[in-house]
């Protein structure tokens, strides 16, 4: 520790470089958190069912095959499944396709199998009620200025109706709320009567996009996901059963190979990281010639200039890295708070802050290595003569 | 006084590209313990080669250097740092103090090597700095200090370890001459009431004339009236 304050003064010796040079660091590590998590989460996601009350039943194929609706019965009587519902993506467009949001046909009973969505016994009964009727979560009533009676119509883009009218006007019955602020991005959709969808639209009638699965008792969720997912073997729909995450994360995985483009984009960060600290780490030490040769004529060995050129650079890192993966963690809970995509805790992930901190570590020695490698080698003669 | 320097048939060849250059060449010479010695000669001489072959800064290409008992020409690398370390104190031209450290924290520098806790490095940079007349300055950066302050903060962390040896390059160099007769004046001092060895190495007669006596060097060798008293 003593030696703490020859390498903060080397920092500070130049206080507007350092501070450039800090924020690149922050902006990398910000942007290696939010990656590192996102790769975690498709990397991880769907291992395991265990412990959840919830589960959804897809295509094993693909999520966006259909599932024929005779599954219902046939998977509320496996044992153990308290209730079954399904839904349905739509994916249609309101007014024009930047105001994405998610939309779904979903079966009379939906709403009960997510009981943490809070909407009056009005509305809920004018949902079940209302053939086109359609509820929206308030966070998406807020950003188009809907209220309860409002038309709203949504452009198909998958699906036309059977007289080949695209447009499919919804009636507006109800808003509900979500307290559960990691929930909270679910306020962003719109549900719709599966039974209108079906009898409208101009095919697969009859199928499903998803089941959603109540367990009655989660420590038996392992064998009740392989029980379900037992009836349609060897069928030509055969079914995966996991995770609500591992769902969504498999529709963000639908734009692409995720682990491929995060890990391109981890590594081009880097590697500018890399050339930038190391020009700048070479350059400090450049100038502190003088200074480094004073250490050690004073009787610093090689080995210890070369230690503390290499922490000069490890601590530049490690400041940097730290501060951008907690900002990392405020971003991920902004993203929460308003996209659909819910990303793993950040901060309090210890896998993330190990493979960060490693990182930092790593790249400080890097970018460290050359510069301390001329501390080492420095001639005190040589270098107290200016030569 | 017994001797503190031994320098025996000692010489010191640079190789520059392809030329050999033969900076010092049968150097005999012994300061005792407790001397202050001015080391003068005309530019190119092997001044201030001999004295950091002496300070332990450089090694030899023959003969045989002897500082305090200890041979030099055979230590280590890391050997030889550790032996400066604790034995000998560095006072150069141009101070060569870190620009962004206090005139304590300067001083402190080489009681880092040591197992001193933080009070006990900070108590006796104090002192160092109180014998340097800098007591009042102690958290001054070296750029709020003049020339002669910071030579003299230079000379504090010299002698903040107790080395018995000063090698002293040029100390009044970059000195007006008000600000180089304090620092003389304090060298002075220390060589008289603490004892300190001083090899100083000047080109000003005057300076020199604070030393006890006067070794020349010329081309290499001892000059033929290499020593004498100071006046």
């Amino acid at each position: 520790m003593k030696y703490l304050q020859l390498v903060w003064a080397a920092l500070l010796r130049r206080k507007t470089r350092t501070l450039f040079t800090l924020l690149s660091v922050v902006a990398a590590f910000l942007l290696f958190g939010l990656l590192d998590s996102v790769r975690g989460a498709f990397a991880g996601a769907g291992s395991s069912v265990a412990g959840l009350n919830r589960l959804v039943t897809i295509s094993k194929i693909t999520f966006t095959m259909q599932l024929p609706k005779s599954l219902l019965e046939r998977i509320r009587a496996v044992p153990g499944v308290a209730d079954v519902t399904y839904a349905n993506w739509f994916g249609g467009i309101y007014q024009d396709p930047k105001n994405f949001f998610p939309n779904e046909a979903v079966a009379p009973n939906f709403l009960d199998a997510y009981p943490e969505w809070r909407m009056s016994p009005a509305q809920r009964t004018a949902f079940g009620n209302t053939r086109t009727g359609a509820v929206v979560g308030a966070a998406l009533a807020k950003q188009f200025n809907w209220k309860v009676g409002d038309k709203i119509p949504l452009q198909g883009t998958i699906f036309p109706q059977k007289d080949g009218n695209n447009t499919w006007t919804l009636d507006l019955v109800g808003i509900y709320n979500i307290t559960d602020p990691k929930q909270r991005a679910q306020e962003n959709a719109l549900l719709f009567n599966w039974e209108y969808f079906d009898e409208a639209r101009a095919f697969g009638n009859g199928s499903v996009g998803w089941y959603v699965v109540k367990v009655g008792d989660p420590a038996r969720a392992d064998a009740i996901a392989q029980a379900i997912d037992a009836i349609s073997v060897n069928s030509d729909h055969e079914t995966k059963t996991q995770s609500e995450r591992a769902f969504q994360l498999a529709f963000a995985s639908q734009f692409g190979d995720i682990g491929l483009i995060v890990g391109a984009i981890m590594a081009a960060v880097f590697f500018t990281l890399i050339l930038l600290t190391g020009n700048t780490m070479a350059q400090a030490v450049r100038e502190r010639i003088p200074e480094l040769a004073i250490l050690k004529t004073i009787g610093f060995t090689s080995g210890s200039v070369l230690g503390l050129l290499l922490a000069e650079s490890v601590l530049l890192l490690l400041l940097g890295g730290v501060i951008g993966v907690l900002l990392a963690g405020s971003v991920a809970a902004a993203l929460e708070a308003t996209s659909g995509f819910v990303l793993p805790p950040i901060v309090s992930a210890v896998a993330v802050w190990v493979r960060s901190l490693g990182m930092m570590v790593l790249i400080g020695i890097v970018v460290g290595a050359l510069p301390a490698y001329r501390g080492l080698r420095l001639r005190i003669v040589d270098a107290l003569a200016g030569r | 006084m017994s001797a503190l320097v031994h320098l025996r048939n000692l010489s010191k060849t640079y190789t520059r590209g392809l030329q050999k250059v033969e900076v010092l060449h049968g150097i005999d010479l012994d300061i005792e313990s407790g001397d202050f010695v001015a080391l003068m000669g005309p530019s190119g001489s092997g001044k201030t080669t001999l004295l950091n072959l002496i300070g332990g800064l450089d090694g030899p290409t023959g003969g045989s250097i002897t500082v305090g008992g200890e041979r030099l020409d055979q230590l280590s690398e890391n050997a030889l740092a550790r032996w400066r370390s604790s034995h000998v104190g560095f006072v150069f031209q141009f101070y060569n103090l870190l620009a962004t450290l206090s005139a304590r924290r300067n001083v402190e520098l080489p009681l880092l090597l040591t197992r001193l806790s933080g009070a006990q490095r900070r108590q006796r940079a104090d002192i160092a700095l109180q014998l340097v007349g800098l007591a009042d300055r102690a958290v001054h950066k070296p750029s709020e200090l003049s020339g002669g302050q910071q030579q003299r903060v230079a000379i504090a962390r010299a002698i903040v370890s107790d080395p018995e040896l000063l090698v002293c390059d040029e100390p009044t160099g970059d000195l007006d001459r008000q600000s180089a007769a304090e620092v003389l004046t304090l060298l002075q001092q220390l060589n008289r009431d603490h004892g300190k060895t001083i090899i100083m190495v000047t080109h000003d007669p005057k300076a020199a004339e604070f030393a006890r006596r006067v070794v020349y060097l010329d081309k290499g060798t001892l000059a033929d009236n290499a020593q004498r008293p100071a006046a």
